[in-house]
């Protein structure tokens, strides 16, 4: 089960002196439990991949399938589509308009028709699954904290029961302990068994954090391939807008000095291998 | 500097309607001219509700808030404050008013009643900072998160404040983005503009002349940011960012002799591989 954009390009205003390519021709596969990250300076492309992902934007030329079916523009199962892949904005919490945490997450799923006890579930279950505090579901939203807020958009999103999860640089605003629990939550959904696609042009989480990386330059994909991949690749070949973290840099390094350890190692593996080296182990 | 403070906050304190505890508890703070602070702390410490208290959005609900010396609970001064101080959210989104780039940077100016020869001139100039001079007849709506970051940042500029109060304002640029906006605020400081920068990032702060620390609605710290990351920013569960843990590792190790700078060259060659 997954999603397959396959060479697809996206221009916008056509035709105009604005006009201007967003993507040209990139491909990306997204498997259920996986966690694939777009990274990308920025007007490289990244959200407006994202979009696509979600169907929001259909691309003028290629093809996106969701679990093996080919979404055509103007699709009757677009909607179904659409619901299997959530997307979450950036700054998701600005498009909130409920007067409490409850209602902002009722609000998907009872549109898709969810009533009484099935709605009471579908909210129990994604306030438990996003790792909210029930406590909250009376509060007003807007009182909330910033980390809170994005959990709440997160779990109006989970509301649905997606298989896909795609957000836009979820981590932006929040501070080291917000940023640090999102990634748990999203570690978690994703274990549990949902695709977690995330929009970032923080290299250093990309790389800790995903299966696959996928790396936009101008529109064009440069380099796809798993972390160690990918910092094989960037290392080698600097990328407009993307800074190599400085680890990895150090660790390059190491293999100049002959260490060989793979270039995405943890800190103890590459403390362990320098001791090893100076014959200290 | 002292004498003269661009922002002089008395005790103030500010609580949402609803709240269970005030957003700011009786800060104290004076910020003079010319000078680049960086805010930082938590989510929900007070540092967005005091930026808003700077730019008279809000007014204390006890103490006092005094811009360039005008009182921010006077009616009658708002409008004056409002024009001498910007403030840049931290959702460019919240502040994109026009659908084509330099008419959204015009925008202020032009409800300021100034002249169109001298809106041009500053749109011109606004936009050749912000690096968006190429995309001046692009949509507004049609830029990217980073892009449009720039713009609401090219509006401020546009108004040609005194201050200039960010908001997490480069929450969405890349890395190479974030480097040419900090230099752009590098200049605006140099020439004599006060920067107010609320952010979460250790290596932005690292550019500020001064660090003030809040939490729990308070001033916490304040001093210099030398002071600040000798291991006093440790103190306030900031983020150590993977290259601090590594380098203090190092040294723990005695891998590195002490005196080594956290610099991947410098370490490396201190390996003595």
């Amino acid at each position: 089960m997954s999603i397959i954009a396959d060479d697809i390009s996206y221009t916008y205003n056509t035709g105009t002196p604005a006009e201007s390519a967003a993507l040209r021709g990139v491909s990306l596969t997204v498997e259920r439990g996986e966690w694939v990250s777009i990274v990308g300076h920025t007007g490289s492309g990244k959200s407006t991949l994202a979009q696509h992902l979600n169907l929001l934007l259909t691309p003028q030329s290629g093809a996106i399938s969701i679990d093996g079916v080919e979404v055509k523009p103007g699709s009757k199962r677009s909607r179904e589509f659409r619901r299997r892949v959530g997307l979450v904005f950036q700054y998701p919490e600005t498009q909130f308009f409920a007067e409490t945490v409850r209602a902002e997450i009722e609000f998907a799923p009872s549109n898709w028709g969810s009533r009484g006890d099935v709605l009471k579930e579908r909210v129990d279950e994604a306030v438990s699954s996003s790792g909210l505090d029930p406590l909250l579901l009376d509060k007003n939203p807007f009182t909330l904290s910033g980390g809170q807020r994005r959990r709440v958009a997160i779990a109006s999103v989970i509301a649905m029961k997606p298989d896909y999860l795609v957000l836009d640089e979820p981590t932006a605003g929040l501070d080291a302990t917000g940023i640090k629990e999102l990634t748990q939550l999203l570690g978690k959904l994703r274990n549990a068994g949902l695709a977690v696609v995330q929009v970032t042009h923080d290299l250093r989480s990309a790389l800790s954090l995903s299966d696959k990386i996928l790396v936009l330059e101008n529109g064009s994909c440069v380099v796809y391939g798993s972390p160690e991949l990918v910092a094989e690749y960037l290392v080698d070949n600097p990328v407009r807008g993307l800074v190599i973290p400085p680890v990895v840099r150090f660790v390059s390094g190491l293999r100049e000095k002959g260490i060989d350890i793979p270039l995405n190692s943890g800190l103890g593996e590459i403390i362990k291998s320098i001791e090893v080296f100076k014959g200290r182990l | 500097m002292e004498q003269n403070p661009i922002f002089s906050i008395r005790t103030a304190a500010f609580s949402y309607p609803g709240a269970e505890k005030p957003a700011l508890d009786g800060v104290n703070l004076e910020i003079g001219q010319g000078e680049w602070l960086a805010l930082v702390g938590a989510n929900g410490s007070g540092k967005s509700t005091l930026a808003k208290i700077c730019n008279a959005l809000l007014t204390p609900t006890q103490g006092a808030c005094f811009v360039m010396g005008l009182d921010s609970s006077v009616e009658s001064n708002i409008s004056s404050i409002r024009q001498s101080v910007a403030l840049v959210f931290q959702n460019p989104e919240d502040q994109i008013v026009a659908s084509i780039v330099e008419e959204d940077v015009a925008f202020g100016p032009e409800n300021l009643g100034i002249p169109s020869d001298e809106i041009k001139k500053r749109v011109d100039r606004a936009l050749s900072l912000t690096g968006l001079e190429s995309y001046r007849r692009r949509g507004s709506y049609s830029l990217s998160g980073g892009q449009k970051q720039r713009l609401a940042l090219a509006g401020a500029l546009a108004l040609e404040p005194k201050a200039l109060l960010l908001d997490e304002s480069t929450s969405m640029l890349d890395p190479e983005g974030r480097d040419s906006f900090l230099a752009c605020l590098g200049e605006l400081n140099n020439q004599g503009m006060t920067i107010v920068q609320i952010t979460h990032r250790m290596e932005e702060a690292v550019q500020a002349g001064r660090i003030v620390v809040m939490a729990s609605g308070r001033v916490v710290w304040d001093g210099l940011p030398t002071e600040f990351f000798d291991g006093e920013y440790l103190r306030w569960s900031f983020e150590e960012p993977p290259e601090i843990a590594l380098y203090r590792e190092l040294l723990t190790r005695s891998l590195v002799p002490p005196g080594t700078r956290p610099r991947v060259e410098e370490l490396l060659s201190a390996l003595c591989l």
